[in-house]
């Protein structure tokens, strides 16, 4: 088997690949949560609290959108770089600030 | 304690973790990149579920649907971090060639969504719903 015009090997585990659709399905489960966030925050009356929360869950959806974003250009490199502690710690972040907006709804 | 602060402080520093060890092969890295992936996707899921439970349980007693919420939005905050600190003690493990870590965490959370999953065939078996 030759490898493309790059020179490099064909990856046969198709690691870049399977990591790229790792973050597809993340974004995913990210705009399933920021969906039910929304829906969370409209059901209530039209509160600076509530309208904050959906500017904050808009927020954090394309937060979490641009971090995929990049991580994904990044991955098309025929030897991808690692992960940056940045990225993993955003996502981690815009998970854990979307909890604690469904608190501030909740109570 | 002083670990667990030294891996804090790796996770705002790539530097310092480029500075440990080589460099391993990136198929090693990108799989701790999925792995840390599905932690967060599992995180993802915990919130979500704190969402529904207030959204679609309207029957339950208040206070039984908030604490639930409130558990399980707590349990995916918890995830989520601790989705970092593995993945980044998993490349630093990687990155000086000694063995990943262990952890308990995994059985800890099926753990606890089994007794919640318990708890809600409980609730919904002896009828502790609010009046209608």
């Amino acid at each position: 088997m030759t490898g493309p015009a790059d020179g490099t090997a064909r990856d046969p585990g198709l690691q870049p690949e399977r990591t790229r659709l790792a973050w597809r399905r993340t974004t995913l489960a990210c705009t399933v949560v920021a969906a039910l966030a929304v829906r969370q925050a409209v059901r209530g009356p039209a509160t600076p609290l509530h309208l904050s929360a959906v500017a904050l869950t808009a927020l954090l959806w394309l937060a979490f959108l641009r971090t995929a974003h990049h991580r994904i250009a990044d991955l098309a490199a025929p030897r991808p770089p690692g992960l940056a502690p940045r990225s993993a710690l955003g996502a981690a972040l815009f998970t854990v600030a979307l909890a604690g907006m469904a608190v501030a709804l909740l109570v | 304690m002083i670990d667990f602060v030294k891996d804090v402080r790796l996770w705002f520093a790539p530097q310092r973790l480029r500075d440990e060890g080589g460099t391993p092969d990136y198929r090693f890295s990108l799989a701790n990149e999925r792995t840390f992936l599905a932690w967060i996707r599992t995180a993802l899921a915990l919130v979500g579920g704190g969402f529904a439970v207030d959204q679609f349980l309207p029957d339950l007693r208040w206070g039984v649907r908030v604490g639930m919420a409130l558990a399980l939005l707590a349990v995916g905050a918890l995830c989520a971090l601790r989705a970092v600190n593995h993945w980044v003690r998993c490349e630093r493990a990687m990155r000086r060639g000694e063995d990943l870590p262990v952890s308990r965490f995994p059985v800890l959370l099926s753990l606890g969504v089994g007794l919640v999953a318990v708890a809600m065939v409980v609730v919904v078996l002896f009828g502790w719903t609010a009046p209608r």
